[in-house]
């Protein structure tokens, strides 16, 4: 795979992601988060590649030339055998950790589990965090001018799946000179990228972490995900996907989505923990404003999301989780498919989540001892559900910690 | 010398075809399945609830997968491991029948090890008027992870009952040594070798 084409540049160039812009965990301590930041990476450089060779896509589209913006953490070494790539999940971005000089509140998503001494330690490891073909962070995507109209592509903006990312991100590598990853990991649609990076560059991965994750998704799934699209495709605001030329976003629809999202990021045990029934006010007001503390949490969360997130590139995301079935090329058999896979998998799990629940990990995880790969596997008791994946579990971070340390370099 | 801990493995190794694909179920933090891979050449996956052990083994390089053996091994397909090992677990364990019918079924073989309670000296503490605390039973009643106190005899009626061969067996004292005589007596330990009736 060749390329040439590489424009490197600093950060000027590239684009720093909201502070807000993580899939932020449910308990926001600024306390821990700025203490995590003395102790953490410190301040990061956002970088930015550009390739003009055409990405033919899965969807029979083709994106005639492409940025993507990442950052690295720690050095590669000399052999170029201790490079770790992390995958972002829906909403995420190349931000993985530490600071900005200009913005040190703008704490990297991960950063509680990447950083020197940290499971994934930067003193060993050379990490890269990159954001996905058809994000907002500042890789190409619907926000982007396409050059060829002169105006942002907006819905024109080709439809991007988990392999398409797994082959963008295969040019980056082929930029910073990695042969093959020490390891491919992610969270959620993170882990999608990290089970795809596995199949469809065997060579390239000699470990897949596939956190929270699932090999594809329920018809559960797949609705929650419409019921978002839905409500911002009919937001008047949208105007089929172009309303940047208006000036103005979908905000009502992406709010909406937002907050329907969310509920499936959290546990009802953790909901009922930390919101009950109580009340915003002192008494019920018999109306429709915000009255319990879960619907002003909610509200705030998507309202929130709303002022940083492209209601285009959530679009993308969630078609992207739709489409994702790696099994489907070989008939559902998804331990065939997985013969394919050259790496070592570390699969984990969160009690609680009941969007990927452990039983979905499950599925891969039989597929891959069918497979005969080496594989092992962690269900992590958690309360916090889906969101646990970006917390700071003692359990959780020592099975990361121990399986980094044995990773050769 | 050999710890009696270390005479059972090596037992159990030699019952292990070379290159076998294992299953070991509560295989704690994985030192069975490294003596395994070390003599045998084997491909050992361990199976493991403990959240303490399951980082024990990611620790120690053990491949091992975190699931609650009382659910049984759903999701594992059909005699895709050649040997299927449970040492000293199955006393642990509320639901041993399906326990057992699963290691039958996801092996094509199963290779378990347990106290026999029916131990003289076991029966010595009850005759005494205790239950029996010694080195193959460590604890005190009350904290015991124990769960199923069962015998050589009682074992083997079991076996007949779901069918399972018994292809070899053996049973060793409290300081390590092959049984003979009297073995649900003066033994200690038993190891069993078991397959499906065919």
């Amino acid at each position: 795979m060749t390329q040439q084409c590489v424009i490197l540049t600093r950060q000027s160039e590239g684009k720093k992601p909201s502070p807000a812009c993580p899939p932020v965990g449910f308990f926001h301590l600024t306390e821990r988060i700025l203490d995590q930041a003395a102790t953490g990476i410190g301040n990061v450089t956002v970088l930015r590649a550009h390739f003009d060779q055409p990405l033919a896509l899965r969807s029979g589209g083709v994106v005639p030339a492409y940025d993507l913006v990442y950052e690295t953490y720690g050095s590669l070494n000399a052999a170029k055998s201790n490079a770790v790539l992390v995958c972002h999940a829906l909403s995420g971005s190349h931000h993985v950790a530490g600071t900005y000089a200009d913005d040190p509140n703008n704490l990297g998503w991960w950063n509680n589990l990447v950083g020197p001494g940290k499971p994934l330690d930067t003193d060993k490891f050379f990490v890269v965090g990159v954001n996905n073909l058809g994000g907002c962070h500042g890789s190409t995507g619907p926000k982007t001018i396409n050059r060829q109209t002169g105006r942002p592509w907006g819905a024109e903006f080709p439809i991007v799946t988990v392999i398409d990312w797994v082959h963008s991100q295969a040019r980056l590598t082929d930029l910073l000179g990695i042969d093959s990853w020490a390891a491919v990991m992610g969270g959620s649609l993170g882990g999608m990228q990290a089970l795809r990076w596995s199949i469809t560059y065997p060579q390239r991965v000699r470990h897949a972490l596939v956190i929270a994750a699932a090999p594809r998704l329920t018809a559960q799934n797949i609705a929650f995900n419409d019921v978002a699209r839905q409500a911002i495709l009919t937001d008047p605001e949208f105007h089929d996907g172009h309303y940047y030329d208006f000036g103005v976003v979908p905000r009502r629809g992406l709010r909406l989505a937002r907050m329907l999202g969310h509920i499936t990021y959290l546990s009802d045990d953790s909901m009922a923990a930390k919101f009950g029934r109580e009340l915003r006010g002192e008494r019920l007001n018999f109306d429709y404003d915000v009255e319990f503390q879960i619907e002003s949490y909610l509200r705030y969360q998507g309202d929130r999301f709303a002022t940083y997130f492209d209601a285009n590139t959530y679009l993308l995301m969630t078609k992207a989780l739709d489409y994702f079935d790696p099994a489907r090329e070989c008939d559902g058999d998804l331990s065939a498919t997985m013969a394919r896979a050259l790496a070592k998998f570390l699969v984990v799990s969160f009690t609680t989540d009941w969007r990927f629940s452990p039983a979905r990990s499950r599925e891969i995880v039989t597929a891959l001892l069918d497979a005969r790969k080496d594989v092992t596997y962690a269900e992590i008791a958690s309360p916090h559900g889906h969101d646990s994946f970006l917390m700071e579990y003692a359990q959780y971070h020592a099975v990361m910690r121990a399986y980094f340390d044995n990773i050769r370099v | 010398m050999l710890a009696p801990d270390r005479l059972d493995y090596q037992v159990i190794a030699s019952w292990v075809p070379q290159d076998a694909r294992v299953l070991d179920l509560g295989c704690g933090d994985g030192e069975l399945l490294a003596h395994l891979r070390e003599t045998r050449g084997a491909v050992g996956y361990g199976v493991e609830n403990d959240p303490e052990r399951v980082l024990g083994c990611v620790r120690n390089g053990i491949s091992v997968l975190q699931i609650d053996l009382e659910q049984g091994l759903y999701g594992f397909r059909d005699a895709s491991f050649d040997v299927v090992v449970m040492s000293d677990a199955l006393q642990a364990l509320h639901r041993t029948e399906k326990v057992l019918r699963e290691m039958l079924r996801v092996g094509a073989e199963a290779i378990l090890s347990f106290p026999n309670f029916a131990y003289w000296k076991h029966r010595r503490a009850i005759m005494e008027g205790h239950m029996p605390v010694s080195d193959r039973l460590p604890y005190q009643w009350y904290d015991t992870p124990n769960v199923r106190f069962f015998t050589i005899v009682d074992f083997d009626a079991l076996c007949e009952k779901l069918g399972l061969r018994v292809r070899e067996r053996l049973v060793l004292d409290d300081q390590g040594r092959p049984v003979e005589e009297e073995p649900n007596f003066l033994g200690s330990f038993a190891l069993y070798r078991l397959g499906r009736d065919s």
